[in-house]
């Protein structure tokens, strides 16, 4: 019996240490053109622009701060696959390439998310504690939005 | 021991073609390409026709979100996006074509989120689609006769496309069925 649960938690190790040798290509963009920066699109006012890179651009962008935790697996797949879904998404380094009528849509998009909580996501907040948005933090975001929107 | 070794064996195995998996991205730019050349051979054919078959998928999908059919939405969608993908703007002019093209790339991205999500994000995703789907109308024309009609109360006021006079809100279903008026006929 005692057998049987050693030799289960050495497969089970011998399964973590070989998942360790699948290591993606990370979400890093070294070379990046950032004149289609949605910041280079429009006037941001430093709040909002702050609010944004802080709470969206590790998954909404070419360039992702990774944890620690990151080089580990099966953290690190969670982390792309979420990261490749958040990027087809809505790609703020790619704002500008957009065409006007994408752009609109997920300006109302982004507000219609933050609105209702749903991003950003409760998984990333839980450990990304500054990427919570406060009440004031959310209203800033909003009515910015709202003013872009209008002046379109 | 031996039972031992090929278990690993078997975890390297699952392990290789789990990353071989991984690497299958390419299947569907290949299919696309496919998509391109079935278009080229159909050329001759009147692109009108696949316009109304939008059309046709986009009503189907209104329907569903009349009757609150959030499952019947969904399918209504992935069919829609055949139906876009289907579409041949070469007969256009280069200036149509350009917004031809942005308008089926939003409505598809419209469509895809339509197939995987539930109720209340289906009817916002399908006020954008409403807006594309007029759009595309207006440029490739249509033969039936339709009604833009608009409910003023869903998020700032919403319009959509109807083949009857009589308003039937997608936005709401039974919850506010009558609420909205035509604004427009088209034909």
């Amino acid at each position: 019996m005692k057998i049987s649960i050693k030799k289960i938690l050495f497969i089970g190790l011998i399964i973590f240490l070989l998942m360790q040798l699948y290591q993606p290509a990370r979400n890093i963009g070294f070379e990046q053109d950032i004149t289609a920066d949605f910041t280079k699109v429009y006037n941001v006012p430093k709040k909002v622009e702050i609010i944004l890179r802080t709470s969206c651009y590790d998954c909404h962008s070419n360039n992702t701060n990774y944890p620690w935790y990151s080089y580990i697996q099966p953290a690190r797949f969670l982390m792309e696959s979420h990261i490749a879904a958040g990027k087809e998404n809505l790609n703020f380094n790619e704002w500008g390439n957009y065409s006007s009528r994408k752009q609109n849509n997920k300006l109302d998009r982004i507000a219609k998310q933050i609105q209702s909580n749903e991003m950003p996501l409760a998984s990333y907040t839980l450990i990304h504690k500054n990427a919570t948005l406060s009440a004031t933090q959310k209203k800033e975001v909003l009515d910015w939005i709202n003013k872009i929107e209008d002046s379109l | 021991m031996k039972k031992l070794k090929m278990n690993i064996a078997a975890i390297l195995l699952l392990t290789v073609t789990y990353v071989n998996a991984q690497g299958g991205h390419n299947h569907s730019t290949m299919k696309m390409e496919d998509n391109k050349e079935m278009n080229h051979s159909k050329m001759i054919m009147k692109s009108d026709a696949k316009a109304e078959a939008i059309l046709w998928e986009y009503f189907n999908l209104k329907d569903a979100l009349v009757n609150d059919d959030a499952k019947e939405a969904a399918q209504a969608g992935s069919k829609l996006i055949a139906s876009l993908k289907a579409f041949n703007r070469k007969t256009y002019e280069d200036m149509q074509q350009m917004e031809l093209i942005e308008i089926i790339a939003d409505a598809t991205e419209q469509a895809e989120h339509i197939v995987k999500s539930p109720i209340n994000h289906q009817r916002e995703h399908f006020k954008t689609l409403s807006k594309d789907v007029t759009a595309l109308i207006t440029i490739t024309g249509t033969a039936n006769t339709l009604y833009e009609q608009f409910c003023p109360m869903y998020d700032k006021g919403s319009a959509w496309l109807s083949t009857t006079k009589e308003v039937k809100n997608p936005y709401y279903g039974s919850k506010m069925l009558k609420c909205g008026s035509v604004k427009k006929q088209i034909n």
